[in-house]
């Protein structure tokens, strides 16, 4: 039997195969995202670069609880607050520092007014030391623009919460 | 008369220029058809993206882009390196690369050097070649290196018995050493070509010639699992590139062999008076571009040899079966048998 596996061998009859298989993969559609052109679909839980919400009437939700910066596990958010004219609680300071950020959402959960969130923005960066600490105008600035998004988001995952 | 000799060299400079720049051009575009190629067998894109002005162009600047890296880059010379061995040795492979396209006739005529030992200087380029290998591996002072080149130097001394005993076999078929006279005896349509009554010998010469310019499956000599990259370990920008230009000319240089000896070099495989039937440098083209995608495709299909794999295939396998086989190829050609040698 060993000399009809030998012949076998010459005949080369499993390379052939082999190369059938590579060769039919050639013309197969190839599944490749064309990255910045084509984009896969996004979760509306998707957490990505923070924001700060604003009510509708332009007041910022956010009343410096200090419960995100209590569960932040990276120890990333800084706040400091102070009374306002009216008398409301408010954060005079508000900074992410996006180095120590593991975006876990733990602050987003934590939020009871539903200030600070996780957008979807995931393509960003940093050009210079410092910029990678967001500070309070920013994050409400990230908010403005993207509000729509957000709250389509937060209204679509609703009903499983 | 000393114008003459100078006619003669500034004709075959031109001569040499014509051949060897778009050889240059084909390696480039044939490292971006492998990467496209190979690509496409796994499913995926391959390079893509580089275009010019703005245009992706499928991604077909991209050579251009990897020989200016390439060239741009820093040489680097290994602690306690011999610097002129260092450098020597990518020259040596390129240099003898380039120096066997001299006798391959791309058409009826047209030949750089129509040598009547055209298939001996063949053999002995292709295997001076193996010296830039070893010279490299030494001269890194390194042991990736070192091991490299021993393997890459007894993978190829090994093969190149079995690719001149294959070669044996068209010099018996054909009855002489200049390769436009092997061509012509093939002329005649598909069915005097000499990878019929030569079907082993054909099979043996194209995968030793794989094993040759160590390519996959038989690239043990740069497994990058065990030897990082082999040989050219230490080598980086200009002095890489050579090395690439030389194995990539290497590559080009047996397709393009393999087309010659066994499938009728710039010959139709059709008969007749029609247009498809006339000799043309289109089909030696054509042939040698299928050989050349063999290659791609072997590295996209099967995996690496192991090296006591390739020692048994070469000495235990292939130089039997050609022995056995110019044995056969003598008795035909002695007793006309057949149509290739009546």
């Amino acid at each position: 039997m060993k000399i009809f596996n030998y012949l076998k061998s010459l005949t080369l009859k499993e390379l052939f195969k082999g190369m059938t298989v590579t060769g039919k993969y050639f013309f197969k559609r190839k599944f490749t995202i064309r990255y910045p052109e084509e984009k896969t679909p996004k979760s509306d839980r998707f957490r990505g670069l923070h924001a700060l919400r604003r009510y509708e009437n332009g007041e910022e939700r956010c009343i410096a609880c200090k419960l995100c910066e209590a569960v932040c596990p990276a120890l990333a958010i800084t706040i400091d607050s102070e009374q306002r004219e009216d008398g409301s609680r408010r954060t005079t300071k508000y900074e992410i520092d996006l180095f120590k950020c593991i975006y876990c959402g733990f602050c987003e959960e934590s939020c009871p007014v539903d200030s600070i969130v996780l957008t979807d923005i995931h393509e960003f960066h940093f050009e210079s030391e410092g910029k990678n600490v967001l500070d309070k105008t920013q994050l409400l600035e990230i908010g403005d623009m993207r509000e729509k998004e957000i709250a389509e988001c937060r209204n679509n995952d609703a009903e499983y919460r | 008369m000393i114008m003459e000799q100078i006619e003669l060299i500034v004709w075959t400079l031109v001569k040499i220029v014509a051949i060897v720049l778009p050889l240059i051009i084909v390696v480039a575009y044939f490292t971006y058809a492998e990467r496209r190629v190979i690509g496409f067998m796994q499913g995926r894109m391959g390079p893509n993206r580089v275009g010019l002005f703005g245009f992706k162009l499928w991604g077909l600047a991209q050579p251009f882009a990897d020989t200016v890296k390439l060239l741009l880059k820093e040489i680097i010379f290994p602690a306690n390196a011999n610097k002129f061995l260092f450098l020597m040795a990518p020259v040596i492979t390129l240099a003898t690369a380039f120096a066997a396209w001299a006798v391959v006739p791309f058409s009826d005529g047209l030949v750089l050097a129509d040598i009547n030992a055209g298939l001996v200087y063949i053999l002995a380029m292709t295997s001076l070649g193996v010296y830039g290998v070893i010279i490299a591996g030494w001269a890194s002072n390194s042991k990736y290196a070192i091991l490299g080149a021993l393997r890459s130097a007894a993978q190829i001394v090994s093969y190149e018995i079995a690719m001149g005993f294959a070669l044996v076999g068209v010099l018996i078929a054909s009855g002489s050493l200049n390769l436009t006279e092997i061509v012509h005896s093939q002329a005649g349509g598909i069915g005097q070509w000499f990878f019929i009554p030569l079907l082993p010998l054909f099979v043996i010469y194209f995968i030793s010639g794989v094993a040759e310019t160590n390519r996959a499956p038989f690239d043990v000599a740069e497994g990058e699992s065990e030897i990082v990259a082999g040989f050219h370990v230490e080598y980086s920008g200009a002095a890489f590139a050579l090395f690439f230009l030389g194995e990539y000319a290497n590559m080009i240089m047996i397709s393009a062999l393999t087309a010659i000896m066994f499938l009728g070099g710039w010959y139709s495989p059709f008969t007749g008076d029609s247009w498809i039937a006339q000799p043309s440098i289109l089909w030696f083209f054509l042939k040698t571009g299928f050989f050349m995608l063999l290659y791609l495709w072997f590295r996209a299909t099967f995996p690496r040899f192991r090296y006591d794999q390739i020692m048994r295939l070469g000495w235990k396998i292939f130089i039997p079966i050609t022995i056995a086989w110019i044995m056969v190829v003598a008795v035909l050609k002695v007793y006309h048998i057949g149509p290739w040698f009546s």
